[in-house]
């Protein structure tokens, strides 16, 4: 019998973004058994909920996640709308489309540049995280913020999409699927890549529909489902697109996926910006009756589930709120045992687990006057490596 | 397979051992049933009927905790939910569902340690969220506790 060793990653961790804790048991190279501890980043929101009023726990939920900003809002104001039964204007239908796309352009972006990391191929990394800038400042256009965008509100959305801002959002899409198209070809061409990722990790059919798979991570295991297309909301059912499936279940096929997914996102928000009708953003509801309600959409990752209960009163009673990850996560069982302890990490990362990103910087003020643009971001960091490289010949 | 289709099959399968039927709407449906069925009515759904488990929610009620089971239809765009309602709030206990669907792994743990219900037969009910040192029986989404509040000054 051969030595079992343990190897503990996490809570804190370098590459980790988030606290989880991970237990791998190895023999040799070889994963056995793996173990997962969350729960060092639980914040207790469906209790801090339930103290809040409808309008408040939208912002609550809101920031349950930097990436899913939008996701988590819009299922929570679709299950207090399925309480009261509240008809959303047409035009907000379309907005809420629109948000939601442009959420899922910026996450499997971001989503693409991690995978990259985790396998040392550090220029994805920079070129998903550099071509992710164009939506970035689309959402921000459109909502006022790159980060929790405050957008969603029982009844409709928040703020309206001005006319002359349809041609700005158009160009810097065109703009962004020209570098789309290079990623693509650098990334599902590379034959690195493909010796790299297929048939690495692999999440059977049979797998993904008993443990409930979700999102991205079912559909590269060939389970056919999209709250978009099967659930319908916003104004998804008002576009033409498709949904992509794939039937591997490796890793490289929810690279296929996601990077496909991104096509049909840019084409449903063109879509939308052409259709949207003229007229009222907000139905401007009144009291909520007491009742349930469930909201279901499809956010970057899978369904985001929310339960609402309400008793009448001004605040829920129970707000049962349940994210992609949760019902992707327990899948590792599945995929990591039998792999190398190298292929670990891309393994656990496909899935995209949530973490946050909510730093930014565009642009540097300096001594109150200059700005500077990103040739002078470069400049500085020329200056400061061979300021480094001086120093080191130096000793 | 419409709303109406699916709730006429439960009363088809069960008869007398579903309680109570509420269609909300034509996509949202709620059936009462009793505890100890849970698990003849889950392996119906998941395993003869096809839906998918979405997850499952408890709620402290006055005369009991309820737990909610939500189970989608992605074919036809609609949630059936089976609502039980454990009456001993002292002692909670339910049969588990893990042996019919894995994705029910977590969310038992997450409602054991939540909520304080017993899920027999689930061989694993660690703690999933709340810290180790947790104090045994205080369940947070309880109605009767209380969130401490944080001296900011200590910190």
């Amino acid at each position: 019998m051969s030595h079992r060793a343990h190897i503990p990653i996490g809570p804190y961790h370098p590459l980790q973004e988030e606290p989880e804790f991970y237990k791998l048991v190895v023999e040799g190279e070889k994963v056995v058994d793996v173990d997962v501890r969350i729960g060092y980043n639980h914040r207790g929101i469906e209790k801090i909920s339930e103290s809040k009023s409808f309008d408040q726990s939208i912002f609550i939920v809101e920031r349950i996640c930097g990436i899913c900003s939008s996701s988590h809002p819009i299922a929570c104001v679709q299950a207090v709308e399925d309480i009261a039964g509240i008809e959303v204007p047409e035009r907000a239908l379309y907005i809420r489309s629109i948000v939601q796309e442009l959420e899922r352009l910026h996450s499997h972006m971001l989503w693409l540049g991690l995978a990259g990391h985790f396998i040392g191929y550090n220029t994805v990394f920079m070129w998903g995280w550099k071509y992710r800038e164009p939506i970035c400042d689309i959402m921000e256009t459109v909502t006022g913020n790159r980060q929790n965008y405050a957008m969603l509100k029982v009844g409709g959305v928040r703020r309206d999409i001005e006319k002359e801002h349809v041609s700005y959002i158009l160009t810097r899409l065109d703009e962004f699927l020209h570098h789309l198209d290079m990623l693509k070809g650098a990334v599902l061409d590379d034959p690195v890549l493909h010796s790299r990722l297929k048939g690495v990790g692999i999440l059977t059919k049979e797998d993904a529909i008993d443990y409930s798979a979700l999102g991205p991570t079912a559909r590269a295991s060939g389970v056919d489902i999209d709250v978009r297309r099967d659930h319908p909301y916003a104004a998804y059912d008002r576009v033409k697109w498709n949904v992509i499936t794939q039937k591997e279940g490796d890793v490289f096929a929810k690279t296929v996926v996601r990077i496909l997914e991104m096509y049909e996102s840019v084409s449903i928000i063109r879509q939308c910006l052409d259709k949207m009708p003229n007229g009222p953003i907000d139905a401007k509801p009144k009291d909520i009756p007491p009742g349930e309600g469930i909201g279901l959409i499809e956010a970057p990752r899978g369904e985001c589930f929310h339960y609402v209960k309400s008793d009448g009163t001004n605040s829920p009673v129970r707000h049962k709120i349940r994210a992609p990850t949760y019902m992707n996560f327990p899948t590792f069982r599945e995929t990591v045992v039998g792999e190398t302890v190298s292929d670990a990490t891309i393994i656990l990362a496909a899935i995209d687990p949530c973490y946050c990103c909510t730093e930014r910087m565009l642009i540097v003020d300096n001594d109150d006057k200059e700005l500077m643009n990103v040739q002078d971001l470069i400049r500085l960091s020329q200056e400061k490596t061979q300021k480094i490289k001086e120093r080191m010949g130096r000793r | 397979m419409k709303i109406d289709e699916i709730l006429k099959n439960l009363k088809d399968e069960f008869g007398d051992k579903v309680l109570k039927v509420y269609k909300k709407s034509d996509a949202r449906a709620y059936v009462d049933i009793d505890p100890k069925d849970i698990v003849d009515f889950t392996r119906y759904i998941f395993k003869d009927l096809g839906l998918r488990f979405n997850i499952a929610s408890g709620v402290d009620e006055f005369n009991g905790i309820e737990i909610l089971y939500h189970f989608s239809s992605d074919a036809s765009g609609l949630v059936v939910s089976i609502r039980v309602l454990l009456k001993d709030k002292n002692d909670p206990h339910i049969d588990t569902i893990t042996s019919v669907t894995r994705a029910a792994w977590w969310i038992e743990r997450e409602i054991h340690e939540l909520f304080g219900v017993e899920f027999d037969g689930n061989p694993d009910l660690r703690p999933l969220l709340l810290p180790d040192d947790w104090p045994k029986g205080v369940y947070p989404l309880r109605k009767d506790f209380i969130v401490p509040k944080r001296d900011s000054r200590k910190a």
